[in-house]
């Protein structure tokens, strides 16, 4: 079983079982974190899933887009290990992964 | 029954405002009441992901299933209100029951407006507003070839991209004489009409239906005013929304089309609020706005002023769109505009649009233009005022315009 942790704003930590497929926002949402809003429901549409992932699992991410630098250059709260949940579909190399929320804009 | 704090409407809305109660901490109880079978999903999706298929129905809901009990907030689905006694603070349902309340949120949204027109019961004939809206469109689809699309608003047109996605020959009729007219500038109604007809879509504008025909009870075509008759397997018709609004109205609330509410999202009504879809802004900008992030940050400002923390709401309205692989995203309200310029070259399909009222930007509509919808925000939010020569030149980028 692949897991990974989420660490939401208040500190709380979550332990999230991995499917493979699945973005990564919609694994924080379905584990019960409500601080994480994706307004547009995962369409790279708005940067309301805004986390950062430890630089560990960097090289096991998808490329940015253009679109998705964009959309994070719209975040206050940017850092160089800044994405955006949705566009992070889950992989088995993401096991031990730590994604924190980042603060709301 | 009683709720400390009884919230009508499930949708983006709603599902928010409960959600945002409890984290700023209230303590009362919480009941969601809907008409809606369903615990609170995402509406978008029905035009397009769900619609295509592409996602199932547990990936679009607002939160997991166990979600809203673990949080104390009871769904009352399946259940409508049917009049609101202000005076007495209590509601009075569908099914018979009374709910009292300490506090209303009225988040009930709309229905989507029908045509009245001579053949308007016949089976075949569809809106996109819920989910078991979309479950029945969808199983009708199995044997349709042709489909009308009435209405070529943002429904009707992201309708007609997933439809055409799934090889159906659509043609869209438009009672105005382009699409989108109520909502964007003219060169986003050319560009769009250019899109769809190159994906084969038929649009027919400046008419509307006459009456729908049919055989057997079922739809076989739609006759327009000039007499033209599309044939047709099945008919979406996408011409708005009615606010569900009338308890709120017949209780006294001040409103027409929609209630009205002030800043803090208060109707006229003590310890009734109203937010998203059916909610009219008098105090501000007098419109009533349909976007999930209306109804999402109205129902976080109520939270917040529920729980002590006054707080007016003021955000910069934002929308978007999909359609085939064009991504819009709008930022700012353009209604009142008295301007406009295109920034880019609608040919490359990445542009936008940029609105202006007596000089000042007030919102932008970007086509596949992501870096415009970010950094155009800054323009809407300062109401900034540059020249229509430098704002065209998309070579300049917006954030190096703002003072």
């Amino acid at each position: 079983m692949s897991n990974f942790t989420v660490i939401s704003r208040n500190g709380q930590v979550v332990s999230v079982e991995g499917r493979a497929g699945i973005s990564v926002m919609e694994h924080i949402r379905d584990a019960g974190v409500d601080e994480l809003l994706a307004l547009c429901g995962g369409c790279c549409s708005c940067a309301s899933c805004h986390v950062y992932v430890d630089d560990d699992f960097q090289e096991h991410l998808p490329a940015l887009t253009i679109d998705e630098d964009d959309l994070l250059d719209s975040s206050d709260h940017r850092r160089p290990q800044s994405r955006l949940s949705c566009q992070i579909r889950f992989t088995p190399e993401l096991q031990g992964m730590i994604v924190t929320l980042a603060p709301e804009d | 029954m009683h709720y400390d704090c009884l919230i009508v409407g499930s949708g983006h809305g709603g599902a928010q405002a409960a959600t945002s109660l409890r984290q700023h901490g209230f303590q009362g109880t919480i009941g969601v009441l809907s008409e809606d079978r369903d615990a609170p999903y995402e509406r978008p999706p029905l035009s397009k992901d769900y619609l295509l298929g592409g996602k199932t129905f547990d990936r679009i809901l607002i939160r997991p299933a166990d979600f809203w009990a673990s949080r104390n907030i009871d769904l009352l689905l399946g259940n409508k209100v049917i009049k609101v006694d202000a005076s007495n603070m209590q509601v009075l349902c569908a099914n018979g029951a009374t709910v009292s309340y300490g506090h209303l949120v009225w988040a009930a949204g709309g229905r989507p407006r029908r045509i009245s027109c001579p053949g308007h019961d016949l089976q075949g004939i569809h809106a996109v507003r819920t989910r078991s809206d979309v479950d029945r469109l969808v199983e009708d689809l199995a044997r349709a070839e042709r489909v009308v699309v009435v209405g070529g608003g943002y429904i009707g047109l992201e309708a007609a991209a997933a439809l055409t996605k799934l090889g159906k020959t659509v043609t869209i009729v438009e009672a105005l004489n382009r699409v989108l007219a109520r909502v964007a500038a003219e060169p986003l109604s050319r560009f769009y009409e250019r899109e769809h007809r190159d994906h084969g879509v038929e649009i027919r504008l400046e008419t509307s239906v006459e009456s729908f025909i049919g055989s057997d009870g079922r739809l076989t075509g739609v006759m327009l005013q000039d007499g033209a008759i599309l044939p047709a397997d099945i008919a979406i018709v996408g011409i708005g929304i009615v606010p569900c609004v009338e308890p709120l109205i017949a209780a006294g609330a001040a409103g027409n089309d929609g209630v009205d509410v002030d800043e803090f999202c208060r109707t006229s009504l003590p310890h009734v609020f109203a937010i998203g879809d059916c909610a009219r802004v008098r105090s501000a900008h007098g419109l009533r706005i349909e976007s999930v992030q209306n109804a999402h940050d109205q129902a976080t400002a109520f939270a917040k002023t529920l729980c002590g923390e006054l707080t007016p709401y003021r955000a910069t309205p934002w929308f978007w769109s999909n359609q085939y692989d064009l991504r819009l995203q709008t930022v700012g309200l353009s209604a009142g505009f008295d301007g406009t310029l295109v920034r880019g070259d609608p040919n490359t399909r990445s542009f936008s649009i940029v609105y202006l009222r007596e000089g000042a930007v007030i919102a932008l509509d970007c086509i596949n233009c992501v870096r415009d919808y970010v950094e155009g925000r800054l323009l809407v939010e300062r109401g900034a005022r540059i020249g229509a020569h430098i704002l065209a030149d998309s070579s300049i980028r917006l954030k190096s315009l703002v003072a």
